[in-house]
């Protein structure tokens, strides 16, 4: 077991509505298994990148427990030190659209990372280089600004970005989103042979496909609350 | 491990008339002392800062976020001021220090970025004349040596090497900011405190000196504390974030936790704010 | 002229110490003015009556012109400038019969260190000629009563512009240096409260950076005068507008030398034996000032010099001193220190040889003051 969430409940409290919560997760309880690849799906509104957040301590939990078993740490009441260092070598995440730096090329945004942590600067940009490529970006692009991409190149250099440093934990927020069907069957090959069993991947996906091709189980929130957990094998779109 | 801390940071610009702290703050809605009209610019901040670490300082004019970064960076300022500056390597409390460990632990260990460029750098001098005054006047005394570190630090920074024996007023103001960033990293400090550091330059101009600030603070390994009004700059930047209003902190924690889920009403009408 | 006669207003000549005392009442035998108000004066022709007066103007004045609390308080600034080598003190600077900006600093100093046993040798620019000179040394003589001469090595109190002389200085002589500007900062920095701070702290990076970009400009240290030194190992000077040439007698002298600034009221010195090192890059050191030609006038090429034209319009390179060049075209090999007992040279800089053909001529440094 690598993860054990526990009754986590995240409520927002809006002063600019006078006060109004609004509650983003409601009780959700979850295991998850050293190196598996559990998918999370559900309607818009349901949690999904809420539960993200709270793993990632993006979202501070108002009640709960997020057991980590490799630091033997609770995450949702650590201290931000240990956040940082986690996240700096063991823990990684990724939203749907790139953080852009201006006037980096693709090249550097997703070797850069790596170089923040100790590798060689050259090493860096091959690893980033064959990322790229196997997601198909066209070499032209490597080092060229990704603020002048599509939004389907943008999300592959984002991937890719995710991928590079092989965290122990990986959180995936819909990273394929805009990527055509050609391009999104790149990716699943991708991280299927990058990702090896030492990489625990929770990803919430919107495509049922990438979900069936992909996951070892699948957890549905509804409402903020649990709903299912099945094996991908059960699972049929359940939720459109 | 902690490179530089402050305890009960406090300055007060006025006569003070001794209730000034309990009547101001986030609870009283200002930073005026009713009583006495004493400004309380700050007011029982702590924080600490580790090695390789990066605190942004959030808040709008008046919310004390300079006089915290002056009283940090040791600067002799006008007003009252209270409370412990602790730095490795160094004894005591760095407020109360002499003139001499302060100028020796400014010289090499801790540099401050003004905010505006008159105050940080001499415009008649050259940018490279600018940049090699601390190895100068830490004793430095070979010619070719002071002037390779000089054009090392303009690589580094990306400022144009063959414009080093200019003025730097005629220095745009993008490279007068990356001189400045040059001169504060020369000595290798443990710590650089960045005030604005997006004043007076263009918004094209900004993100790249930023991340040029960035890329070589996470090279060195220098810690920082930045200061700034703009919570894009925070965003880039910093790891962990204090929000700050009427001379207190009202919220603190990771930078992006501070942005997305912020729990302050302060806090939550700054980030809604945002253009 | 006819000699001084005594006369009937009994004026004492003010060689003798007056003690503040009025002794134009005390002597005046004749009294009262005449209806013209003159003062009546036995003499037998204008001349005479001129002659007469001669003393008279200086009547009331004190010995060597300034009163006895202003030499004292030079004099005790100059004990504080001792007491703290190359440390600017500052002095209330009186008026004086001279403009600002003509050596009012240097002339209080000489004033106020004379006696009547003393004798002063004045140079402006290594000239005893000189108009300037000329006329300190006749305020030096009619007011303190002191002999004067042109021999460097014969004087006791020696009040100089611009230059030091080519001739050792011994630990019974006085060097008094005019300054037009005291505080080497001042070229970094206008602002004077600033600069004593820096000063205070020992903070001179900023003329490091100023030294920095000369080399950058230049490629070698390319200051003319005012060449910037540390005293004692503390103090950052500023010698005055002498040559380079001139800079490294002021290290490890037997003499004292005093820089004194009278429109900026500021008196400093370096003390005998006191180590005084010109500001330098390990890898761009401290130059002396390089000649082409050898002194038309007597062949010296150990020697300041400077080229001066000729009424018919000709450059000629001559020494700078001209006591000394005196005495070389009397004698072509006289030793610096020839009136010492001693052997070696050690004052001033070594010579490269005249007939080197990649040297750069000197040029004249300083400015006008």
């Amino acid at each position: 077991m690598i993860l054990t969430v526990d009754t986590l409940t995240k409520r927002f409290e809006m002063h600019v509505l006078d006060g109004a919560t609004v509650v983003g997760l409601d009780g959700v309880s979850v295991n998850v298994r050293d190196g598996e690849f559990l998918a999370v799906v559900g309607p818009s509104g349901s949690g999904k990148s809420s539960l993200l957040k709270c793993l990632y301590q993006t979202y501070e939990v108002s009640s709960g427990s997020i057991r980590y078993h490799p630091a033997d740490v609770d995450l949702a009441t650590c201290d931000d030190r240990t956040i940082m260092r986690l996240r700096g070598s063991e823990i990684g995440y990724t939203s749907q659209f790139l953080d852009e730096i201006p006037r980096v090329s693709a090249v550097d945004v997703v070797a850069r990372p790596l170089v923040e942590s100790g590798m060689p600067a050259e090493s860096a940009r091959e690893r980033a280089r064959d990322l790229l490529s196997e997601l198909g970006l066209p070499g032209p692009l490597f080092e060229a600004y990704p603020a002048t991409f599509s939004g389907g190149e943008r999300q592959r250099v984002n991937l890719a970005q995710a991928l590079a440093p092989r965290p122990r934990l990986l959180l995936l927020d819909e990273p394929t989103s805009a990527l055509d069907p050609e391009t999104r069957r790149l990716a699943v090959d991708l991280i299927r042979a990058d990702l090896g069993p030492e990489t625990t991947v929770v990803g919430v996906f919107h495509n049922h496909e990438m979900v069936e091709a992909l996951a070892d189980r699948v957890l549905v929130l509804g409402d903020g609350r649990r709903r299912d957990l099945l094996p991908v094998a059960e699972f049929e779109g359940v939720v459109a | 491990m902690t490179v530089l801390s402050g305890t009960g940071l406090t300055r007060l610009y006025g006569d003070p008339c001794g209730d000034c702290e309990s009547l101001t703050g986030d609870d009283a809605g200002r930073n005026r002392c009713p009583a006495c009209g004493t400004i309380v610019a700050c007011a029982d901040v702590s924080l600490d800062i580790e090695r390789g670490e990066v605190l942004g300082v959030v808040g709008e004019s008046g919310s004390g976020k300079s006089s915290l970064a002056e009283l940090l960076a040791l600067e002799r300022g006008e007003g009252h001021s209270r409370g412990s500056v602790r730095f490795d390597g160094y004894e005591g409390n760095l407020l109360e220090s002499d003139y001499d460990t302060r100028t020796r632990l400014r010289n090499d260990d801790l540099a401050l970025v003004h905010q505006h460029i008159r105050d940080g750098l001499t415009l008649s001098f050259s940018g490279g004349g600018n940049v090699a005054e601390k190895p100068l006047a830490a004793g430095e005394r070979s010619f070719e040596a002071v002037r390779e570190r000089v054009r090392s630090l303009f690589e580094q920074l990306e400022v144009p090497v063959d414009r080093m024996d200019d003025p730097a007023e005629t220095y745009s103001g993008g490279m007068q900011r990356r001189v400045q960033l040059a001169r504060a990293l020369v000595t290798d400090p443990a710590v650089v405190v960045l005030d604005e550091p997006t004043t007076g330059l263009d918004v094209s101009v900004q993100a790249r000196v930023l991340d040029t600030f960035r890329r070589v603070q996470r090279e060195r390994g220098v810690a920082a504390v930045v200061v700034s009004h703009d919570l894009g700059v925070v965003r880039l930047l910093a790891d962990r974030t204090l929000v700050m209003r009427h001379g207190r902190v009202v919220e603190r924690g990771l930078t992006d936790r501070i942005l997305e889920d912020p729990h302050h009403a302060y806090t939550q009408q700054l980030i809604n704010s945002t253009l | 002229m006819d000699p001084v006669k005594p006369t009937r207003t009994g004026v004492r000549t003010v060689s003798e110490p007056d003690h503040g005392e009025n002794h134009a009442s005390d002597g005046t035998t004749g009294e009262a003015t005449d209806e013209s108000g003159g003062t009546p004066v036995e003499a037998e022709d204008v001349d005479g009556a001129l002659a007469a007066l001669d003393g008279a103007g200086l009547a009331g004045y004190n010995y060597a012109y300034l009163d006895e609390h202003t030499k004292r308080e030079v004099r005790r600034a100059v004990l504080k400038a001792i007491a703290i080598p190359g440390h600017q003190v500052p002095f209330a600077s009186r008026p004086m019969p001279l403009a600002r900006g003509w050596g009012t600093g240097g002339i209080q100093t000489t004033l106020s260190l004379l006696g009547p046993e003393d004798t002063l040798k004045v140079i402006d620019q290594g000239s005893d000629e000189s108009v300037n000179a000329a006329n300190i040394r006749r305020l030096a003589e009619r007011t303190a009563d002191v002999e004067t001469t042109t021999d460097t090595t014969a004087a006791d109190v020696i009040q100089t512009r611009h230059r030091i002389p080519e001739e050792v200085l011994d630990r019974d002589q006085v060097l008094v240096l005019q300054v037009p500007v005291t505080d080497p900062l001042r070229k970094v920095d206008p602002s004077d409260a600033a600069n004593r701070r820096r000063h205070a702290h020992a903070n001179y990076g900023k003329m490091w950076v100023h030294l920095y970009e000369n080399v950058v400009e230049y490629g070698e240290i390319q200051v003319a005068s005012r060449y910037p030194v540390t005293v004692a190992g503390r103090y950052l000077m500023d010698p005055s507008p002498i040559p380079r040439w001139d800079v490294p007698k002021l290290n490890d002298a037997d003499n004292l030398f005093l820089f004194a600034a009278g429109r900026e009221a500021r008196i400093y010195a370096v003390p005998p034996h006191t180590d005084v090192e010109p500001l330098a890059f390990d890898d761009r050191p401290f130059q002396v000032e390089r000649f082409d030609a050898p002194c038309e006038a007597c062949g010296a090429t150990d020697t300041y010099r400077t080229a001066v034209e000729t009424d018919e319009g000709d450059r000629l390179v001559v020494c700078n001193d001209t006591s000394f060049c005196l005495k070389r075209r009397e004698d072509a090999g006289l030793a610096k220190d020839h009136h010492l007992d001693r052997d070696g040279v050690d004052w001033g800089p070594g010579t490269p040889d005249a007939d080197d053909t990649d040297q750069e001529p000197a040029t004249n440094g300083g400015d006008r003051t």
